[in-house]
């Protein structure tokens, strides 16, 4: 496998996407979300427990590619138990890893640094970003589905 | 101008050498990360030979002049040249008369046209349009938005597990409400050759006009519009290894005659005051405005490419490809092939268990594979075979048993990944 390649499909993308962490609804959700790529397929629906600020709980569910799979699997695992403030910094920092190339990761990313070779694959940042767009989408409490193409 | 039938000289013994055409594309000789390119994308665009290219680069260099209304020898040289690859088209459809060629954008342009100057006017509330469940989007939108204009419906025939058409469904749709039938003669999503002989002739016995999507029959099947005997036929110069922005309409010019114009502009008047405009002659009354010259002059080139190796060499050595890979790549445990029909076209789509169609692209890609992956602009295909989308591979004259090895190496590899 070349080197571009092992960097987007990495161990971790792989364990994400066969076994997805959280992927279940949430039965008292303080937020929702749905997102969708219709020209790619990929779906997800972002489920959020937020209490005094703080990320409770947070689950997702949907079908789609290993690397939207994995880039949602991943935020909930970083997500709980972050500050609202730490999860819009998380946000940014996640955006712009995956669309500039840079010497140094945004600090703070810690596992998801593994989506850094998603910059790569332009047409799949997409698929990465969905779940991070839907969980925006989540928070500012929009209805309308939200889609990264 | 009427148009004396062309034969084409078959010849049986003509062998395909397919190394020399390959040689003929300048773009095959790519690398594409680090990798000879492999480029089975036919169905999305094909490549052009380096006669195709030349042609463009000849007429900017030395005939680039407006068609139609110059008194100068340039513009003579273009029109010529524009009109040459009319009669070209003609010839190779074997049409009528040249007067029933127009140029247009591409299928999709050509199949807004019909929707717009023949449907509109003649439709009426309630009346049907039928058209099949393995259409692209540009065989279903125009007539969407068409319905949503005059109240008419769209009566869709079943397509069955195996992707064919079905035929007796089709038969009991037909009835007096029935006002036009738009069928594809070939699925991009599912590679199935329709039934169109039999599909025009149930239509042509229930007085019903038939427009005829060609977009990927054209550069793989023979089309002979005379012995198809449709209304409306319609296919794109970059599918048959020409230059984009390019189509071709090619309607009976009774049809034509009776249609109001599609877009209005120059060239396809005769004579304009601010009381009174009259419309030119057939086809010109249906192009509007400067055409894409330079683009017709290359379909043109690209036509006689074609005829020079032959469109039964072409499909015989498709047909091989198809078999090749079908057999290899249904052989790979978790593969699922979508579209089965019995007569089909060089388009393979396939599923992979437990992988996303995406991932399977992407991974082949950085191997030098060029295939499609995702929905093909045919969503009601997808969801009739209960897939967010399929890998696609669509064989040309120019790809070989080697390059589908190739293909079938790729997909091993991303099972590996992902297992």
């Amino acid at each position: 496998m070349s080197g571009e390649l092992r960097d987007l499909y990495q161990e971790v993308i792989f364990d994400h996407y066969k076994r997805p962490r959280n992927q279940h609804a949430l039965a008292d959700p303080s937020h929702r979300a749905e997102g969708h790529n219709p020209l790619c397929g990929d779906r997800v629906t972002i489920y959020l427990k937020v209490e005094d600020g703080v990320v409770r709980d947070v689950a997702f569910e949907g079908a789609g590619c290993a690397i939207a799979t994995a880039s949602a699997s991943l935020m909930t695992e970083t997500l709980k138990g972050r500050t609202l403030d730490e999860v819009n910094a998380l946000f940014r920092g996640f955006h712009d890893m995956v669309t500039e190339a840079r010497t140094e990761e945004p600090p703070g990313l810690g596992k998801l640094e593994v989506l850094a070779g998603v910059r790569e694959f332009p047409a799949r940042v997409k698929c990465a970003t969905l779940a991070w767009h839907t969980l925006n989408a989540a928070l500012a409490k929009r209805q309308q589905p939200v889609s990264t193409e | 101008m009427k148009m004396e039938r062309e034969v084409f000289a078959a010849p049986a013994d003509r062998t395909f050498d397919v190394l020399r055409r390959r040689a003929d594309f300048p773009i095959l000789s790519e690398s594409v990360n680090g990798h000879p390119l492999v480029y089975l994308d036919n169905a999305a665009t094909t490549q052009k030979p380096r006669s195709v290219i030349d042609a463009l680069s000849r007429y900017y260099a030395h005939d680039n002049a407006n068609v139609h209304r110059g008194v100068h020898t340039l513009s003579q040289r273009a029109t010529d040249a524009y009109e040459a690859a009319r009669t070209n088209v003609a010839r190779f459809i074997n049409a009528r008369a040249t007067e029933e060629i127009v140029f247009t954008r591409g299928t999709t342009d050509a199949i807004n046209l019909v929707a717009q100057s023949f449907g509109r006017p003649m439709l009426r509330p309630g009346d049907q349009i039928v058209i099949s469940a393995m259409e692209h989007h540009s065989n279903i939108v125009p007539w969407q938005l068409l319905c949503g204009q005059t109240g008419a419906v769209l009566n869709v025939v079943p397509v069955d597990d195996a992707g064919e058409f079905d035929l007796d469904a089709y038969a009991s749709t037909l009835g007096p409400r029935t006002k036009l039938v738009a069928v594809t003669h070939v699925s991009n999503a599912l590679g199935t050759i329709t039934p169109i002989a039999r599909i025009i002739a149930l239509a042509r016995a229930a007085g019903v006009p038939v427009l005829v999507d060609g977009a990927q029959a054209i550069a793989h099947v023979g089309v002979d519009v005379q012995a198809l005997d449709c209304d409306f036929y319609a296919f794109s110069g970059h599918k048959i290894f020409g230059p984009t922005g390019i189509g071709v309409l090619h309607a009976k010019a009774a049809r034509l005659d009776a249609m109001p114009p599609y877009q209005g502009g120059g060239d396809m008047i005769r004579s304009v005051t601010f009381e009174k405009t009259e419309y030119n002659d057939l086809p010109y009354k249906f192009e509007a405005g400067t055409p894409n010259i330079a683009g017709a002059i290359g379909l043109g080139a690209a036509l006689d490419y074609v005829r020079d190796v032959g469109i039964d060499v072409i499909e015989a050595h498709e047909r091989d490809l198809l078999a090749w890979a079908t057999e290899r790549v249904s052989a790979i445990p978790g593969v699922r092939i979508i579209g089965t029909a019995k007569e089909k076209a060089g388009i393979l789509s396939f599923t992979l268990e437990g992988v996303h169609a995406h991932d399977v692209g992407t991974i082949l890609d950085h191997a030098g594979v060029a295939i499609r992956a995702g929905h093909h602009c045919a969503m009601p295909v997808m969801t009739r075979f209960g897939v967010a989308g399929t890998a696609r591979a669509s064989f040309a004259l120019y790809n070989t048993r080697e390059e589908v090895d190739a293909l079938v190496a790729g997909i091993e590899r991303v099972r590996r990944m992902f297992a």
